[in-house]
């Protein structure tokens, strides 16, 4: 924890109240979300007990496993959940398509214009949702015990889900309490922040108001034992007998806050402006999710239990390139989250004193527009010369550092500038900072990450398992 | 009457088991922990009697779950536990009965059938470990394998191993619980007859079928070794309390409060997972930088209380030579806060 956030937790503590740590939001808020309230049964490996979903707050729908104990009423209840998830998931793939170039402008791709949002509480919610799709996404529509085709194909698309939640930056999947923690922050800790009703209650109430949503209901998936001992078993052991016992108005009373909480959340996060990089990770999980539409209609087949090698080395890639590019747009987009990396010296804020605009630099084959300013800053810096520094209000320019000369006040720092002034040898202007100009520059770089070339899964070394075997129906029994 | 039966009064006294000792050594420097459990307190009515009640209870459906998963294993002479093994051959002897009057005598049976090393499986053997300058009893739920000439371990688990992964808390928690039984089996039998290799049996996939997996918890062992002898001595600690302290349950709240401000505890936010006083402890601690967690006491440079790191920050307080280096970075965090927040965008409605 940096100690910029560290010292707002402190005055959160001090003020009773939660303190912003963001001043513009950082993650794409739809207009039309779902939102999804899973909770499960204790004691099985991830069995449902209900789910309160919907895509608007004057509409829960809840859905619920009378006898959690009985197999077949889960299978009704998976297939329910499918019926009411799987068309909104899919209504956008069916909505209109933009032409993308790709390949420099020699070619174009297309993307739905738009993608599914699913809310969950928490990011157990999202787990949960993980091994649902697991053990859904194999079922078989014909032997046995066969389910109807709405049953595995939710299960690809939750799987699909929780994959795009472990993105750093992808909003397809988000849950309420990382992106409450993401922009403001509590005066207690960051365990306790797990509860969303504690976190919600700091941002809406105060802390008398957190301690008491404490004891309040919790968000799933998990449920209290005491629910469970004095509540829950009494009602279904009861159910046995007759279907109409009550258990759907307990549930209902238990989920209701929580759905409450998420959609006041998400205005809460509405009325903050939106960061100028958000749109385009919007547009990446719409490539995203506009590529997974086109595997089922085209192939199809669910994904994997485990990756590939190669697979799996070229998904870990991307999560890094992701994060990595993620953490440098967010302090691009928010001085709040940039003045961190002033505090580790990553960046520095300071005044220009010097500039020559028309520097030449004639020593190569073609003489090139090299500009040089001087930069006057008295915080500390932390760069060595011959680093390339960027400046978040001119991303594609890039400051080479010359020279770093310590003043009494701080430091002189020396750059000569390349890039985004014009292609011609005399820079456009406004180009280059001016005398006077505060400047903010920083080691952090927007700059494209080449991915890192991988052999094709047929390829694969015998020193990484050799060769993956070819899709084979992982019937499973049901046992 | 002892030292640690005035400091318990009147309640029954409470056993140490896996779970307190692996705990235990999770917040070595909590002389108050030390001192409750060594005294067998009751922590769970302690909480309740003074008015900061947690809830450790557990799901009635959890519970169910994992005595069928358990019964289901040890069914016909254990059938299917022996075929998840591979442990076609010996006996199977369950030494249970969770009585006090019987300790020692199950305890020297539990050493007489281990230390005969025929193979087979030994059930709820009756275990003891030096815990802080103290013998404690473990009655472990597990069973010791005899295999050869070494002993493994066997914990049944009702979590689900789902291709191949389990939730990593559930693992850690098994494996510190499995290590705590290693080295109560190795004390008994000495070190190279006890495997660091333990098994756990839990239910694969989403089905009750048991899959076992092989643990090594060599770490676990050697963390265990290092904080068992760090713990202070508990008899040292209970020797400087003042003579008539006790938390009988039978005093007023405020009376048994005032015996605990007597120890020190050492809160920290993952006391709340797993100690059953933490609630009160988090409203004692109420105000200290380390309340908000390890990484925020760190970040805030070590200093004690947030009013205090608040001061330095705003320059309120001037520091002490050896908060220098703290104060500058506070100093220097409260400037930059300001100045983002002050050229932020402003909220196009009402947020708050």
């Amino acid at each position: 924890m940096s100690t910029l956030v560290a010292l707002a937790r402190a005055q959160a503590f001090a003020e009773g109240r939660a303190q912003p740590i963001a001043t513009v939001r950082h993650l794409h808020v739809h207009d039309h979300p779902l939102v999804l309230i899973p909770l499960a049964m204790a004691g099985e490996a991830n069995a449902p007990l209900a789910v309160l979903l919907g895509t608007s707050v004057s509409a829960p729908r809840l859905l619920a496993v009378s006898q959690p104990r009985n197999r077949d009423e889960r299978f009704t209840f998976t297939a329910d959940l499918a019926d009411a998830v799987v068309p909104y998931l899919a209504s956008f793939g069916e909505g209109a398509t933009e032409a993308v170039p790709v390949d420099r402008g020699r070619d174009v791709r297309h993307r739905f214009v738009d993608a599914p949002q699913v809310w969950v509480p928490n990011p157990g919610g999202a787990d949960f949702l993980r091994l649902l799709g697991r053990s859904t996404r194999f079922r078989r529509t014909d032997g046995d015990h066969p389910v109807p085709a709405s049953v595995p194909l939710l299960g690809q698309w939750l799987t699909w889900l929780a994959a795009t939640a472990e993105v750093p930056g992808s909003a397809m999947l988000p849950n309420t309490v990382q992106a409450l923690a993401m922009h403001w922050t509590t005066g207690q800790s960051a365990a306790e922040d797990a509860h969303l009703g504690s976190l919600f209650a700091w941002i809406t109430g105060g802390a008398a108001a957190a301690r008491e949503a404490e004891a309040g209901p919790v968000a799933g998936p998990a449920t209290d034992p005491e629910f469970d001992n004095k509540i829950l078993a009494p009602l279904i052991n009861s159910s046995d007998a007759s279907s109409g016992s009550g258990l759907s108005e307990v549930l209902l009373g238990l989920l209701m806050p929580t759905w409450e909480r998420m959609w006041h959340s998400l205005d809460l996060l509405r009325a903050l402006p939106e960061g100028a990089r958000v749109g385009s990770r919007w547009d990446s999980d719409r490539d995203a999710y506009s590529a997974f539409v086109a595997h089922l209609e085209e192939d199809g087949t669910p994904q994997p239990r485990r990756d590939g090698a190669v697979a799996a080395a070229a998904r870990l890639q991307r999560l890094e390139n992701a994060a990595a590019r993620y953490a440098v747009q967010r302090a691009f987009d928010d001085p709040l989250v940039m003045a961190e990396h002033r505090l580790t010296g990553a960046a520095f804020g300071g005044t220009v004193t010097l500039a020559k605009a028309d520097r030449i630099d004639d020593t190569g084959k073609r003489p090139v527009l090299r500009p040089r300013i001087m930069v006057a800053t008295t915080e500390p810096v932390r760069v060595e010369p011959g680093a390339a520094l960027t400046s978040p209000a001119r991303p594609s320019q890039k400051a080479k550092v010359i020279s770093v000369t310590p003043t009494p006040t701080g430091s002189d720092v020396l750059l000569e500038l390349s890039g985004g002034m014009g292609r011609k040898l005399v820079a456009e202007p406004g180009s280059v900072p001016a005398v006077g100009e505060h400047l903010l520059l920083t080691t952090l770089s927007e700059a494209y990450r080449p991915g890192a070339a991988f052999p094709d899964p047929a390829d694969t070394p015998w020193t990484h398992g050799g060769p993956p075997s070819a899709y084979e129906d992982p019937a499973e029994a049901v046992a | 009457m002892n030292r640690l039966d005035r400091l318990r009064g009147t309640g029954p006294g409470k056993r140490h088991n896996a779970r307190t000792v692996a705990a235990l050594t999770g917040n070595p420097g909590c002389s108050r922990r030390a001192v409750l459990d060594a005294a067998g307190v009751d922590k769970v009515r302690l909480a309740e009697h003074i008015g900061f009640p947690g809830s450790f209870g557990q799901s009635r459906f959890a519970l169910a779950r994992g005595n069928a998963f358990e019964a289901m294993l040890k069914a016909d002479d254990c059938a299917l536990l022996r075929s998840t093994l591979g442990a076609y051959v010996g006996g199977y002897e369950d030494l249970g009965a969770d009585e006090d009057g019987t300790l020692s005598a199950r305890h020297a049976r539990t050493r007489a059938l281990l230390l005969d090393a025929s193979e087979g499986l030994v059930d709820h053997p009756l275990l003891t470990l030096e815990v802080a300058g103290q013998t404690v009893f473990l009655e472990p739920d597990l069973i010791a394998y005899q295999t050869g000439a070494q002993l493994q371990v066997v914990e049944i688990k009702s979590f689900a191993i789902i291709d191949g992964q389990a939730d990593g808390t559930a693992v850690s928690a098994a494996a510190v619980q499995a290590a705590v039984y290693v080295l109560a089996l190795r004390q008994l039998l000495g070190d190279d007859r006890v495997s660091h290799e333990v098994v756990l049996v839990c239910p694969e996939n989403f089905s009750l079928q048991p899959v076992a997996v092989v643990l090594d918890v060599r770490k676990q062992l050697s963390t265990l070794r290092r904080q068992l002898s760090r713990l202070a001595s508990v008899s040292a600690l209970v020797e400087s309390l003042p003579e008539a302290l006790s938390f009988d349950l039978a005093q007023p709240p405020a009376a048994v409060v005032a015996a605990l401000s007597a120890v020190d505890a050492r809160y920290a936010p993952e006391c709340l997972s797993s100690c059953e006083l933490s609630v009160y402890c988090r409203h004692e601690a109420a105000g200290s930088t380390s309340a908000l967690g390890r990484p925020v006491r760190d970040a805030l440079g070590g200093v004690a209380t947030i009013d205090e790191a608040l001061a330095l920050a705003s320059g309120a307080a001037s520091p002490t030579p050896d908060q220098a280096e703290a104060a500058a970075l506070l100093r220097a965090a409260q400037r930059l806060r300001d100045e983002a927040v002050a050229v932020a965008p402003r909220p196009r409605g009402e947020a708050l």
